[in-house]
């Protein structure tokens, strides 16, 4: 029999005890089936299922039964462990959408452990590499895959690792990419602390294929554990022989160092990230010359982001026509996203591409908060744009998500319903661009601070018609005339949501109204005199004493006074409080 | 204060372990930052002398990274994510529940070195919004109204 491992988790949280009772169970059952020997049973942190009760998850079939009761246990060793037979009642209702294969070892391995790592099937990829591979056949099986990089910007990873191969130089180097600039994504770092090796695999595989002998790791600085975890890793692997001089007995040498972020999102653009490791200032170049022509010390070098690297093993273990049944025609694999803003379990979730909009907020987020309709969605952080409710259906691919505007991005996805504004959106996005321009380039300096100060204008209700041709005006020169990818995209937000909601920027110009009550400058507070039971509430909690009255003539808010700070609206019990 | 000769070995020793590497600069900067909480004008005149890189270099590129600070740290570091996940569920009205308590805007600290107030971007855990983060601690889903107790902890922890 195959080498089988029993995940087991106890999905509700209540519970505190029942899991080792459980545990206990199936290892007696085990030992009673004469199983101890073939299988492992391990208890994780998580298995992707909540409040579902006791659930295992069964490798390597990947069966997942759920609400299994003490009397199920004997049935599922005997039937399932020994009989390989499905047992139908006690699969995990629906199945699940998400397809874990980046993140499959996150929270199921130790990831302070080379053991567990290597029990996992790690490292057989990099034996794999190094003892039937050429380099050209690495680069070969990547072209079959079609895996394309999960930093942003959707090039082939293959063809980047072959322009470096092709350079001949004797120094070259790889790069990992773990600035993750964007302000609501944490995806690379769940990696690098739940999966470090798989990271590390993927680098000393970069680098036997591109002719390198050293690599950095760029992280940023605030992410210690990541960068804690991904040291040790390193330290493990050098002491057993996957890095360092004649890796696994063959004649690659290759070392590999970290080196820190410190704040600066433009750092994440390919041309800053060297300078920052060379110790400089992270600002842009132009780019040609690229990084794999002249890079780091003026060396070909390749910069891949954590998640590409990640899939390197993977790809290289299973075959890259495995890894590309998997996907859309031209986006391969999976892709994992932050997902959150108003959805109702936010997490981080990994889905084969080509899976819609409506799947990953719905069947995976659990839909809207109080339910509430979805108004739209975000993609791509600051550098991408909102997609509206209507394309919901939309195929997640690099493809389809550039065509509306947006971009796949490194992953942040976020669920906007109808209590956000998006002209606050965006202006939340520029803000962060502004402040994070490097100032290099004018279009980019100029023209964000520009947009800013329009957008202000509009939500402070001084906004004139005219405004919105100003704005696709500088969004337009930003794009075309900036030096990095940084002033390129830092419109796009704006673009994407006058392009969608251009109705919304109307109100607030014409009528100087938000309809999602969220700038403050067009809304005001009112008592609605029907409503109030006079109970005072609203008037004891103005920090501004704007609110008058007595509880025989009920009260009403001074709008001069008012500094819109919501309390009143928050505090009434009676829903009198009006906000408008 | 630092005591210098200490100062003077510390700095010693991580050049030493640096000298070596190309692009040291940001990281002995790191490590400077780590120890002191700042990087005293001091030790970059000394790191200057010791690596042989000009002062305005060092200074060039504290002063680009958002990371590094000039100036010592208060005891606490309050830092109030304004991240998407946080924006959206209205971290905005923290920070100024904080600012009303303190007496401080966002980037200073107490007279009595006691807080110093950050607005930092996603501190990695979006799906706690809103959040924030004193000194290592994380609070999650954080309330307005919550916000003076957690405070006075820290207070009381000093008497
Ligand atoms: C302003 C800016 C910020 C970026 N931030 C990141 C980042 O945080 N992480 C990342 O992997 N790529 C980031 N990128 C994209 C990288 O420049 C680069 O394209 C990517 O790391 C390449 O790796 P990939 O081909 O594996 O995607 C950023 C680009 C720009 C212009
Ligand atoms: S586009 Fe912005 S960030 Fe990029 S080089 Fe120009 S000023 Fe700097
Ligand atoms: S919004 Fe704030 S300031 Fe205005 S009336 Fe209500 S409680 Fe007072
Ligand atoms: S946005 Fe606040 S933790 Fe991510």
């Amino acid at each position: 029999m195959e080498k089988k491992i029993i995940y087991i988790r106890d999905t509700d949280s209540a519970q505190k005890e029942r899991i080792n009772d459980y545990f206990t169970l199936f290892s007696n059952e085990l030992r009673d089936a004469n199983l101890l020997e073939q299988v492992q049973l391990v208890k994780v942190a998580d298995i992707g299922l909540y409040e579902k009760g006791v659930a295992v998850k069964i490798i390597p079939e990947n069966i997942v039964y759920s609400g299994i009761k003490t009397t199920d246990v004997k049935e599922i060793v005997e039937e399932t462990i020994r009989g390989g037979k499905i047992i139908k009642d006690l699969l995990c209702g629906k199945k699940s959408k998400q397809l874990r294969a980046v993140l499959k070892n996150c929270g199921y391995i130790d990831p302070e452990s080379l053991e567990d790592y290597i029990a996992a099937g790690g490292y057989k990829a990099l034996v794999k590499v190094l003892t039937e591979m050429k380099p050209e056949a690495v680069v070969e099986e990547l072209k079959k895959s079609g895996l394309r990089g999960r930093g942003g910007a959707g090039y082939p990873t293959w063809m980047k690792w072959n322009f470096a191969r092709g350079m001949n130089s004797p120094e070259k180097y790889v790069i990992c990419n773990g600035d993750e600039g964007d302000p609501g994504a944490y995806m690379d770092r769940s990696v690098l602390e739940g999966d470090p090796h798989s990271v590390l695999e993927g680098m000393i595989i970069a680098g036997y294929t591109i002719g390198s002998t050293k690599g950095y790791f760029y992280i940023r600085a605030e992410y210690p554990l990541a960068v804690e975890r991904v040291q040790k890793a390193i330290d493990q692997a050098t002491s057993a022989g996957l890095l360092g001089n004649n890796i696994l007995g063959s004649n690659f040498n290759f070392e590999l160092e970290i080196r820190l972020g410190a704040g600066a999102f433009v750092c994440g653009e390919e041309t800053s990230l060297i300078a920052s490791i060379e110790g400089k200032r992270g600002t842009p170049h132009p780019r040609p010359p690229y990084p794999s022509v002249k890079g780091l010390w003026g060396k070909p070098t390749i910069i891949n982001n954590v998640e590409t690297l990640a899939n390197i093993p993977l790809l290289i273990a299973g075959g890259g026509t495995k890894f590309a049944s998997v996907g859309t025609e031209k986006s391969k694999g999976t892709k994992v996203f932050a997902l959150t803003g108003k959805v109702k379990n936010s997490g981080l979730v990994e889905v084969p591409m080509g899976i819609t909009l409506r799947e990953i907020v719905y069947d995976i987020g659990g839909g809207i908060i109080n339910n509430r309709d979805i108004k739209a969605i975000q993609t791509g952080g600051p550098s991408g744009g909102v997609i509206p409710q209507e394309f919901l259906d939309t195929p997640v691919d690099y493809e389809n998500l550039g065509k509306l505007g947006s971009i796949m991005g490194s992953g942040g996805m976020i669920a906007i319903d109808d209590t956000d504004c998006l002209v606050d959106l965006a202006k939340f996005y520029l803000e962060f661009c502004v402040d994070e321009s490097c100032g290099k380039c004018a279009p980019c300096r100029l023209g964000g601070y520009q947009l800013l100060q329009i957008l202000k204008k509009i939500s402070g209700g001084n906004g004139e018609l005219e405004d919105l041709n100003r704005l696709k005006k500088i969004s337009y020169a930003m794009q075309k005339a900036s030096l990095c990818g940084l002033g390129q995209s830092a419109s796009n937000p704006v673009f994407s949501t006058i392009r969608y909601f251009e109705e919304e920027y109307k109100r607030h110009i014409v009528d100087k109204k938000c309809p999602a009550g969220k700038c403050k400058a067009l809304i005001s507070f009112k008592v609605i005199s029907e409503k109030c039971k006079k109970c005072g509430l609203c008037m004891k909690n103005c920090p501004a004493n704007a609110i008058t009255g007595s509880r025989e003539a009920g009260y009403i808010v001074d709008s001069q006074k008012c500094i819109k700070c919501g309390v009143c609206f928050d505090v009434c019990k009676f829903k009198a409080v009006m906000k408008e | 204060m630092v005591k210098k000769d200490k100062l003077q070995a510390d700095l010693e020793g991580l050049v030493k372990k640096w000298k070596d590497k190309k692009g040291n600069l940001i990281m002995i900067l790191h490590s400077i930052e780590n120890i002191y909480g700042y990087v005293p004008r001091d030790t970059s005149i000394k790191l200057s002398r010791l690596l042989d890189v000009p002062l305005a270099r060092i200074y060039e590129v504290i002063t680009f990274y958002n990371y590094f600070k000039l100036e010592p740290p208060a005891k606490h570091n309050v830092a109030v994510c304004m991240g998407t996940a946080c924006y959206l569920k209205n971290a905005a009205s923290l920070i100024e529940e904080i600012e009303k308590i303190l007496h401080i805007k966002e980037g200073q600290s107490t007279k009595d070195g006691m807080f110093h107030l950050d607005v930092v971007r996603c501190l990695g855990c979006c799906g706690l919004a809103p959040v924030m983060m004193i000194d290592e601690k994380v609070y999650g889903k954080v309330k307005k109204s919550e916000i003076v107790d957690i405070l006075s902890k820290y207070v009381k922890e000093e008497e």
